[in-house]
């Protein structure tokens, strides 16, 4: 599409200089919007140049998702960078084709990466290389029905609502914490303070509600 | 219009057996006086528990607020401990996460109890038919009010719990077992039988019938022996 | 272009703690010597279902003693699959799931989605619909810290500003209701304009309301500002830094209240924003007090831009006359093939976007929230994304809580101004 019109936003040469051919294509969409596909091998140290360089200066990562486009496609992951000096935006993206669905992880750079990460991984099933923490976040650890935006995810789920139903209810206590949780709260007694359930508290031990 | 006279009876008659004054298991005038009783009690006094996720829960506050101000029903304490409550309102989307929690809290309040099912998320999925949601909290808990609505009003949510004091008001201790009866598949089940359920449902193929027909009957409280930790 | 970001400091009087009567003591309980009694570390789980969470959060909390150790968030427990939902729907039938994510500011939401679309198909609307959006967001930032306002009042323990704030929202909520029949899941906006124009005296009510407003913020104002026991529980509790809050994505009135005057309506201005004459208030040392206080000067600020917005207000159509998404008059369809096919198509199909994709965020009441499109030319999105505010703004409670009291915790978490429906979405 409007392969030329994008050289106007002074990041798409300067990053064509620093990098070469890790700058595989830009475009400009919605009118103004300019979107980089870089590659997805070198996304850390594009977006840290990116970051640190004076002359860019994107301090701010306003937003990190993936885009699954459906048909075997490679998904897409989506940088949306935000420069608060020189007020300037840019979509940065990395193609990653479906048997290797795996990046580095910008969480050192922006600590605002390390939740927005946790749920492209949860929901994509994109694993982000040097995330500390990278667990499921929005569906229960234990979901077993797969990457729900997936485009092979049907919209209602894999199970039929029945077996839905029973899982869910059948999740253990120790389900609902994660191993570092276990460990800390191993020796001593549990409290639960959810509801004000003291007189269960004791009895109970750690109750999910 | 004797004492005996099953027309007399708060439920409408809805047994036949007769009992006398002190006779055994029907109901008696002391039975039906007592029941007067303690109907007036409870149903005057009852604490909801504010079951409270989404958008309903906003509406919820609404009517603990000032312009439609609960407490005129007796229910302002709003009872966020589930063993002091006697109302669940459950107001908003239930997704399968918070599906445990909620069976949970109702399995912590105390009998008797009522639940209601605020808003069109929690009585059937409302629009969200996706993977995440449950659809209808019946298949988890017994609910005995449906308010609809996306979200109800606040008028809406006060109605309902006047329809929680009247089916208060109707009941009898003789039928405890009935009212207290816990199992979602015998208090949920729709009145119409599966086979009226689905001529009326099927057609439209919706995720109504799925669940009223496949989720009622397997969603059975499954047991936890492992529920504490060591 | 952007207009150069007016801000000014939020005020901490030296005499604050010195009106009504009641001396202000700091509270410095983390720095007090604790004894060692030998307490051995402890693990509590507050939530999902916590009347002090303000939705279903979970926290889980290693606690020393009353000393908050760390904190693990644990969300989801409202997930409802929104953005997957969005791409079985049509680009019209999204705006209704937008209302139902943050349904504390409902129209705001609205607005940015929509406008996420326009900007993908490239249309302009209308000014009449421009003021009206832009009065619209107004309301609904003012609808939104409103509620903040009465819920995080009731966990310090001030139980009268939660029935002041609730009085006025009521007001807003008849609006609404007069607006688009609903009083919180509003979907009020569709692609290219409204649903409907104003009914009429509609803008007579929002002046009625925005003239009556100041006298209750005021009363608020009374009871909090420089309420001791107020000031105790939020002053230099859960501080971060400038640096720190853009590095962990912090953004909106969190963002200000350390110091960074990034508003997305100064530095990326949408409908004529650079226009009005307003503030962006800014803290000066980014604790819970600053958040309050940068709030309660927004709504002040928003009332100012809605007296302005009330005033320009234009006449003229609302919606757009674009044969893409506009449907031809009932006359035209009833006497003309063409048009009954064209009216045809665009009811059972839908509109259509061009091929690519479309990133436009906001300033919404809790941050920035940016929705960002994916179009391949078809009826419906291909993905739909929105940028939660208070997702990210959240993510920094593990940060913020360390080292404080447990009550100190649940202060915190309350300024933070999250909203369950749309950090799960």
């Amino acid at each position: 599409m409007a392969h030329e019109s994008g050289s106007h936003h002074p990041s798409i040469p300067a990053l064509e200089g620093r990098f070469g051919e890790a700058v595989q294509f830009h475009e400009t969409t919605a009118g103004d919007q300019v979107s980089v596909v870089v590659d997805a091998a070198r996304i850390r140290e594009i977006l840290e140049w990116l970051k640190t360089e004076p002359s860019q200066h994107y301090e701010f990562l306003s937003d990190l998702t993936a885009v699954d486009f459906g048909g075997g496609r490679p998904l897409q992951v989506v940088y949306q960078l935000w420069s608060l000096a020189h007020r300037r935006s840019l979509r940065v993206k990395a193609e990653l084709p479906l048997d290797a669905l795996e990046i580095d992880s910008v969480e050192p750079l922006w600590k605002t990466a390390d939740w927005l990460e946790r749920e492209v991984y949860d929901l994509f099933g994109i694993e982000f290389r040097g995330h500390p923490d990278l667990r499921r976040i929005l569906m229960p650890e234990a979901y077993a029905e797969g990457h729900p935006l997936r485009k092979d995810f049907p919209l209602r789920g894999r199970f039929s609502r029945a077996e839905q139903t029973r899982r869910a209810l059948r999740q253990d206590v120790e389900d609902f914490y994660i191993p570092l949780e276990m460990e800390l709260g191993r020796e001593p007694q549990l409290v639960n303070l959810s509801s004000g359930d003291s007189e269960a508290a004791s009895a109970d031990a750690p109750s999910e509600d | 219009m004797g004492l005996n006279d099953d027309r007399a009876l708060p439920g409408g008659g809805r047994s036949a057996r007769s009992g006398g004054l002190f006779g055994a298991g029907g109901p008696t005038f002391l039975t039906t006086k007592v029941d007067f009783v303690v109907n007036w009690a409870r149903r005057n006094s009852l604490w909801p528990m504010p079951f409270g996720t989404a958008c309903c829960a906003i509406e919820m506050m609404a009517a603990a607020a000032s312009n439609f101000d609960i407490a005129r029903f007796g229910m302002e304490r709003m009872s966020f401990s589930p063993r002091q409550a006697d109302v669940l309102i459950c107001a908003g989307r239930v997704p399968y996460k918070l599906a445990p929690v909620l069976r949970r809290i109702w399995d912590q309040m105390p009998q008797p109890k009522w639940a209601i099912s605020m808003g069109a998320c929690a009585s059937s999925g409302g629009v969200f038919d996706t993977y995440a949601m449950v659809q209808g909290i019946d298949t988890i808990i017994p609910v005995d009010v449906y308010i609809p609505g996306c979200p109800p009003r606040p008028e809406a949510l006060i109605y309902g719990l006047m329809m929680i004091q009247e089916k208060v008001r109707q009941e009898t201790l003789a039928d405890h077992a009935v009212n207290r009866a816990e199992d979602p598949r015998a208090v949920a089940r729709p009145r119409a039988g599966d086979a009226e359920v689905k001529g009326l449902t099927g057609p439209f193929g919706n995720s109504t019938r799925q669940n009223r027909i496949a989720g009622l009957v397997q969603s059975d409280r499954v047991d936890r022996p492992d529920d504490r930790l060591p | 272009m952007a207009t150069k970001t007016v801000e000014f400091t939020v005020g901490r009087s030296p005499e604050m703690g010195s009106q009504g009567g009641i001396a202000y003591a700091p509270l410095h309980p983390v720095d007090l010597p604790e004894p060692d009694l030998g307490s051995e570390h402890m693990l509590i789980n507050i939530g999902p279902q916590h009347p002090a969470t303000h939705g279903v959060l979970r926290l889980v909390c290693e606690l020393d003693g009353e000393t908050v150790l760390k904190v693990i968030p644990h969300i989801g427990y409202l997930h409802t699959g929104f953005e997957k939902l969005g791409e079985y729907r049509s680009w019209n039938q999204v705006v209704p799931l937008t209302d139902r994510m943050d349904y504390l500011a409902p129209l705001i939401y609205n607005c940015a989605y929509v406008m996420s679309v326009e900007k993908l198909m490239g249309i302009e609307v209308t000014e009449r619909c421009k003021v009206v959006r832009v009065i619209m967001m107004e309301l609904d930032r003012i609808f939104g810290h409103l509620l903040w306002l009465g819920t995080t009042a009731i966990d310090v323990g001030a139980f009268t500003p939660f029935l002041y704030a609730f009085q006025q929202r009521e007001k807003i909520y008849t609006l609404h209701e007069a607006l688009t029949g609903a009083r919180i899941t509003t979907s009020a906006t569709r692609v290219g304009g409204m649903m409907a124009d104003l009914p009429d005296g509609w803008a007579e009510a929002v002046r009625d309301f925005a003239n009556g407003l100041p006298a209750t913020l005021d009363e608020i104002n009374n009871l909090l500002t420089t309420n001791g026991i107020h000031l105790g529980r939020t002053q230099d509790i859960g501080v971060i830094s400038g640096e720190d809050a853009i590095n962990y994505g912090f953004t909106g009135p969190n963002l200000r209240a350390s110091g960074v005057p990034y508003d997305v309506r100064k530095d990326r201005p949408y409908y004529d924003y650079e226009t009005y004459d307003f503030d962006v208030p800014v803290g000066e040392i980014g604790d819970c007090y600053d958040r309050y206080l940068v709030r309660m000067e927004e709504m002040v600020q928003s009332l100012r831009i809605l007296h302005q917005a009330l005033d320009r207000l234009p006449g003229g159509p609302i919606n757009v006359q674009d044969p893409r998404i506009s449907l031809p008059s009932k006359t035209d369809c009833m006497n003309d093939m063409e048009s009954m096919i064209h009216h045809f198509k665009l009811i059972t199909e839908g509109i259509r976007a061009p091929v690519g994709d479309s990133w436009f965020s906001v300033e919404a009441s809790k941050g920035e929230l940016g929705m960002y499109v994916v179009s391949d030319g078809g009826t419906k999105p291909v993905r739909w994304r929105v940028r939660p505010p208070s997702f990210v703004n959240l993510s920094v409670i593990p940060k913020l809580a360390e080292g404080h009291l447990m009550s100190d915790l649940i202060m915190i978490n309350a300024s933070l101004d999250i909203v369950l429906g749309e950090i799960d979405r």
